[in-house]
Order: C-alpha cells, then sequence, then structure tokens
C-alpha cells in the first residue's frame, strides 16, 4: 500500500539541470513505467525514489509523508538494479537475507521469508550457490527475491531486463508481470528503454523527454492519443510519420493540403480560426492502406522493401530532407521497390500536429 | 665514461638485443626451420606455433635458471661445508644453529615481525585507502602516506634513529617525556618492546603500498553492489565489512603474504639501528652477521629463511592467479 506523491522534483548537478519540476501521482497497486531516449533522467528520476540521489528541488511524499531527507533503507523500497547487483561472495540464501539479518529477525523469520520467496521464483534449488554458478535470468530472479523478501511498499525496477538475452527478455517479462499480479497492492516502478516492456507491462507510461514528462497515460493512450510529436514518434515502431501540410478546411473532420497538393483527412476538429494553419500530419506506418487517386493521402517510390513475412516495411524516398515515410503492409508485398505506390489512411487514424502539440489536446 | 653515458648504452644494448633476438629467432623459426611452404605448409605453421612460446620463454628460463635456481642449490651445498668451504660436514651447520640462543631468539623474533607487520600494514593500509577515497584532499594524503616507500630501508631506519634518539631535543619520543617532566628513555633497549619499535619502521614503510594496491581493488568494486547494501539497510561499518571487504578479499591476502615475504628478508632496519643487540636480532640480520666470517652458516641461515618463506609464497602465487582470473 503506497502512494508516491513527486511534487516540482528536480535535479541538477550544480549549474546543470538534468530534470525540472516533475509532477507525478502514483496510485498504489500501480506499475508505473519510465520511459525514454538515453540521458533523459529516467534512471536519475529513479534512483531519487530510491534516495540513491539527493533530491535537489520538489518533495517526494510516500504515503502522504515527505521523504526527501529519508535515508533509503527507511523508505520501504526495494530495488532490482540491471547488473543485479549480487554480492559475489554470499550465497543466493545469504543475498535474499543479507537486508533482514541487518533489520535483525529472528533465524526463523529470516530462513521463512527466503524460502518463500525461493519457491515463488522457483530458486529453492540455487538456494546455498554463489552468484557466479548462476546464469544472467537467475541472477535476475535472485536480485528480484532479494526486493520481494523485504516487503516493500514499492519495488523499483533499473532496466532489469537489459542484460539478458532475447529469449529470456520475454520470459522474465511475463515473471515480472504475474509477480505483479500476485502482489496486487504493491507499487512498482519500472525504467526501461525498450518500448516492448513498456508497452506490456504497464498501468500507465511516463514519458521522459527534455528534462520534463512529455507524456502520462495508459500504454494505448500513447499510442492512440499522443500529446505531442516526440511522444507519438516515440511510442510505436517504426516511429510514425509526420507530413506538413496546411489546414485547407475545418470542423468536426479536418482537411490538410499536403505539399505535393494532395488532399489528406482528419477526425481531428479544428476551429475557423486553424484555417491556413501549417500543421504536420501524423500516420503510423501500420495505420497505411493501398489506395488510389480519390482517398489518397501519400504517392511516393519506394526505395527499400523489407519482407518480415508477418509485415512488408515499404521505405519511401526521402523529400527535401525529411524523414523518409515509412509504411507497414500486412503479409508479403513483391516487385514495389522503384515503383511508385499511392497509400490512403482511414482519418481516424491521422493526427495533426501544429507547432509540435497534438491539436486533440487544448 | 660518464655513468650516464654508460646507463644509455645498457639501454641500447639491452633493448636492441631484446628487439634483434626476437626478431632474428622468429625469423629462423619461420623461414628455415618450418617455412610454410613444401607438401603441407599449413602443418609447418603449425608447428612454428608451438615452438614460438618457446623462444620468448628461453632468455628468461636461462636467466631464471642461471641467477635463481643454480644459486639455491649451490647454497645448499655450501651450507653443508664448514666456514671455508674446506672440509664437508653435512647438517652440522644446522646442528649448532639448532644449539645457538640467539638463533632461536631470532627465529622468535622473526615470527613476532612475520605476525604484526603484514597484519598493521595492511590494516592501516585498507583504513588509508577507505578514508581518503571520497575526501577532495585524499590523493593528497595518499602520497604522503605512499612517500615512505621510496625510502631506503637504511635511510628509513635512520629517520625512526631520530625519532628514538635519548637526547629529548632530537628524539620525538623524549621530546613528549620531557614536557611531562618525566626522564628520557632509550625505547631501542627497552628488552622485548624493542622488537615492536622496529617493527613500526617497517610498518611506516610498507602502509603505502599495502594502501595503493587496495585503493585500487576497493575502486574495482562495483557501485551497484554498495548501493544495493545501502538500500538493504547497512550502515558504514556493515558496508565496509560485509560487502567491500569480502569482494577484495584476495586482494588483501595477496598484499598481506607479499608484505609477509618481504619481512623475512628486510635485515637493513635491525642492521642500521641495533645491529640485532638488545634482543632484536631476526633471521636476515643473523644471517648477516655470519657473512664473510663463515659461510657455510650464513648460507644454512639463508637457507631456513627460504624454506620459512617458501609456503608462504607458494600461497601467495595462487591467490595472486586466483585473483588474475
Amino acid at each position: 500500500m503506497a502512494d508516491l506523491k513527486l511534487e516540482n522534483v528536480s535535479k541538477s548537478y550544480g549549474d546543470v539541470n538534468v530534470l525540472k519540476d516533475i509532477n507525478l501521482d502514483i496510485k498504489s497497486g500501480e506499475l508505473i513505467v519510465f520511459v525514454g531516449p538515453s540521458g533523459c533522467g529516467k534512471s536519475t528520476l529513479l534512483r531519487m525514489i530510491a534516495g540513491l540521489e539527493k533530491i535537489t528541488g520538489g518533495t517526494l511524499d510516500i504515503d502522504g509523508v515527505r521523504v526527501n531527507d529519508v535515508p533509503p533503507t527507511n523508505r520501504g523500497i526495494a530495488m532490482v538494479f540491471q547488473s543485479y547487483a549480487l554480492y559475489p561472495h554470499m550465497t543466493v540464501r545469504d543475498n535474499m537475507a543479507f537486508a533482514l539479518k541487518i533489520a535483525k529477525q529472528s533465524k526463523d523469520q529470516i530462513n521463512a521469508a527466503v524460502e518463500k520467496a525461493a519457491k515463488m521464483l522457483q530458486l529453492t534449488e540455487y538456494l546455498d550457490r554463489l552468484p557466479k554458478a548462476l546464469s544472467g535470468g537467475q541472477r535476475q530472479r535472485v536480485a528480484i527475491g532479494r526486493a520481494i523478501v523485504r516487503d516493500p511498499k514499492v519495488f523499483l525496477f533499473d532496466e532489469p531486463l537489459s542484460n539478458l538475452d532475447a529469449a529470456l527478455r520475454v520470459a522474465t517479462r511475463i515473471e515480472i508481470a504475474q509477480l505483479k499480479e500476485s502482489m496486487p497492492d504493491r507499487t512498482m516502478i519500472y525504467v526501461t528503454h525498450d518500448q516492448v516492456e513498456a508497452m506490456t507491462l504497464a498501468t500507465r507510461i511516463v514519458v521522459l523527454a527534455n528534462k520534463g514528462i512529455a507524456q502520462v497515460g495508459s500504454p494505448l493512450d500513447l499510442y492512440e492519443r499522443p500529446e505531442n510529436e516526440f511522444v507519438a514518434q516515440f511510442i510505436g515502431s517504426p516511429a510514425m510519420n509526420l507530413i506538413p501540410g496546411k489546414v485547407t478546411a475545418t470542423g468536426a473532420q479536418t482537411e490538410v493540403t499536403l505539399e505535393n497538393g494532395v488532399k489528406a483527412h482528419s477526425d481531428v476538429p479544428t476551429v475557423d480560426s486553424d484555417m491556413g494553419r501549417a500543421v504536420n500530419i501524423g500516420i503510423r506506418p501500420e495505420d497505411f492502406v493501398p489506395g488510389d487517386e480519390a482517398n489518397c493521402c501519400f504517392t511516393g517510390k519506394v526505395a527499400i522493401t523489407e519482407k518480415l513475412g508477418e509485415v512488408t516495411l515499404l521505405y519511401f524516398e526521402p523529400q527535401s530532407g525529411r524523414d523518409a515515410v515509412i509504411a507497414k503492409l500486412p503479409g508479403i508485398h513483391n516487385g514495389l521497390r522503384g515503383n511508385s505506390v499511392t497509400l490512403a489512411a482511414d482519418p481516424a487514424k491521422v493526427h495533426l500536429f501544429a507547432e509540435g502539440r497534438s491539436l486533440l489536446y487544448r | 665514461m660518464s655513468p650516464i653515458l654508460q646507463g644509455l648504452i645498457t639501454i641500447v644494448l639491452g633493448v636492441g638485443g631484446c628487439v634483434t633476438y626476437f626478431y632474428l629467432s622468429n625469423l629462423v623459426l619461420d623461414k628455415v626451420i618450418f617455412p610454410p611452404k613444401g607438401r603441407d605448409p599449413g602443418r609447418n605453421i603449425n608447428r612454428a606455433n608451438m615452438v614460438r612460446p618457446w623462444l620468448f620463454l628461453l632468455p628468461a628460463i636461462l636467466a631464471l635458471g642461471t641467477y635463481l635456481a643454480y644459486p639455491v642449490v649451490g647454497s645448499f651445498w655450501r651450507s653443508l661445508f664448514n666456514r671455508d668451504g674446506s672440509q664437508f660436514i653435512g647438517l652440522g651447520n644446522y646442528e649448532k644453529l639448532a644449539g645457538d640462543d640467539t638463533f632461536r631468539q631470532a627465529v622468535m623474533n622473526n615470527f613476532l615481525w612475520v605476525l604484526f607487520v603484514p597484519a598493521l600494514a595492511t590494516f592501516f593500509g585498507l583504513m588509508a585507502a577507505q578514508l581518503t577515497d571520497r575526501l577532495k584532499w585524499g590523493n593528497f594524503a595518499k602520497s604522503l602516506i605512499f612517500m615512505p616507500m621510496a625510502i631506503s630501508f637504511v635511510g628509513a631506519s635512520l629517520i625512526w634513529k631520530f625519532v628514538y634518539a635519548n637526547n629529548p631535543t632530537i628524539g620525538l619520543i623524549n621530546a613528549v617525556r620531557d614536557y611531562f617532566h618525566l626522564m628520557p628513555v632509550d625505547p631501542l633497549q627497552i628488552p622485548f618492546w624493542n622488537n615492536f619499535f622496529l617493527m613500526v619502521i617497517l610498518i611506516w614503510i610498507q602502509t603505502g603500498f599495502a594502501m595503493v594496491i587496495l585503493s585500487g581493488a576497493l575502486r574495482g568494486i562495483p557501485e551497484e553492489t554498495v548501493e544495493a547494501a545501502v538500500l538493504d539497510g547497512a550502515n558504514a561499518f556493515q558496508l565496509f565489512f560485509k560487502i567491500k571487504v569480502p569482494q577484495i578479499m584476495s586482494t588483501i591476502v595477496v598484499v598481506w603474504t607479499t608484505i609477509t615475504i618481504l619481512v623475512l628478508k628486510v635485515f637493513d632496519i635491525v642492521y642500521a639501528t641495533t645491529g640485532g643487540n638488545f634482543g632484536t636480532q631476526i633471521l636476515p640480520s643473523y644471517m648477516m652477521q655470519y657473512m664473510f666470517r663463515d659461510d657455510g652458516r650464513a648460507t644454512a641461515v639463508a637457507f631456513v629463511i627460504m624454506i620459512i618463506v617458501l609456503p608462504v609464497m607458494i600461497w601467495n602465487i595462487i591467490q595472486a592467479r586466483k585473483e588474475t582470473r
């Protein structure tokens, strides 16, 4: 049971600001994922919540108590590190028991807690091994076990799957999801740069960029209704295509005339004063469908195709220094390379951005 | 010829000689003995590669054999003869040693040295390494602590002779006593404890060595394990003794045994301060006492020292290997 409240939290090293004015309400039982490009401060923010980094501005409350100056161990949190951070000279059992021993719990209590966590994570037969005798996945489970035995109010995960190989990553991701389900009232905060982890695990995702929060919302919210171009392009792979144009008709449905004269339609409503405004239309690669002159919104020459079996990616020739437009068509398509292709998109799937902000939110 | 010129010529000849040796020997191996041609060039290349390590090892093996293995055997052989080497007396020298009170005292004192010097030097080094780690002026402090390493043992002994001097205007200890109106004493003549006053000199020198090595080891500890322990609630002492020290245990052992081996070799300190008088004799200085007067007996002492050092050294090598693995 733990609500976290971050109010105007900021971090600076001397004169260098790395995070400023972070406001976030985390409800008990949520699994919050921090994502963002490298260097955006997501790990720093997590370490500030853990107490490993000093909060240089604003306040952090856990369950209504200001904890800015509370030492890490008294905040009721446990953390799982990317490098596992197991104590190399201790057996798995001692690794998991360390915090309880420090807390001077009785032997029986410690044993019970360790055995229970080991059983949950299928580590029972490895309890007397040293970490170096374990595989990467097992080590990460020990690290998780070390967090579980402390029975914290808040779990912090710092890119816990980054050091695992692809197959193990999927398996461990599912284990973490099951762990969360078995402890519905525990709050978890999870840092990752992998959007698949973010989309699959999160109750809510916090996208960090530019020293602040770009958007907070449920995974599908971020996917379907991104607040700005950064989130639009950060969530989803390949990134959303942005094509510049001018608003030529307003109302419940907006008409945008693109640079090449093509008219695209979006279900994002606009008002009269938007007439003639320079906007970017945003279309996800997977929202393109093959079209014809009548309902077209994009025409271009295919430069490269990537056939993945399940889908075919079309990379169009870039125009005037902009990123190449990418389309993702289901199934296998042959013979498109070098040809001109016309694509259409459902107006409901066409986003509108002006000055980088979505016109959905205003 | 000026010594500088001599030194330069030695460097040029030495380095040039090494390069020439390796270049020419490899050339001979690759072009003459196993040239990569003929019916089976692949096999010749493999053979050449199997011989190559020995080419690199050969100079070292020859040098070590001449200057290390041969003297060991030779010393042992010499220790079986009388003082001028004219008469074979078997284990006579060893029997005489066993019957000598000074020798027994030297063994006893050496035992104390081996017990205290490595332990205290390593302990102080570890403390210095940990305490200077996060200090702004830590590097300055470290260089101060390391500085005695650059002083020769005799030089250090002379410095400490001043510290221990009888005259209160020279000796630090007696200056303090004088301040409290106590009679001056000669620390180096206090029975039994004077051994410890001598050990202080070596500890003073070796702490810097221990500190430098252990400081490197401490920095090698993954920061996350320390952070994880902080989150687990460990206080500063628990962090140090339960998380950090166990992780650098193998380095501590290497430092410890390295100093132990050194302790068994140092004679200069005793030689330059008390000359082995007042019950401060240790094995190396005892050996020095007999050198040139009775070489048979001196080599017998040398052999005893070697036998004592050997197990420590083997352990040291095993630990050092474990660490580099």
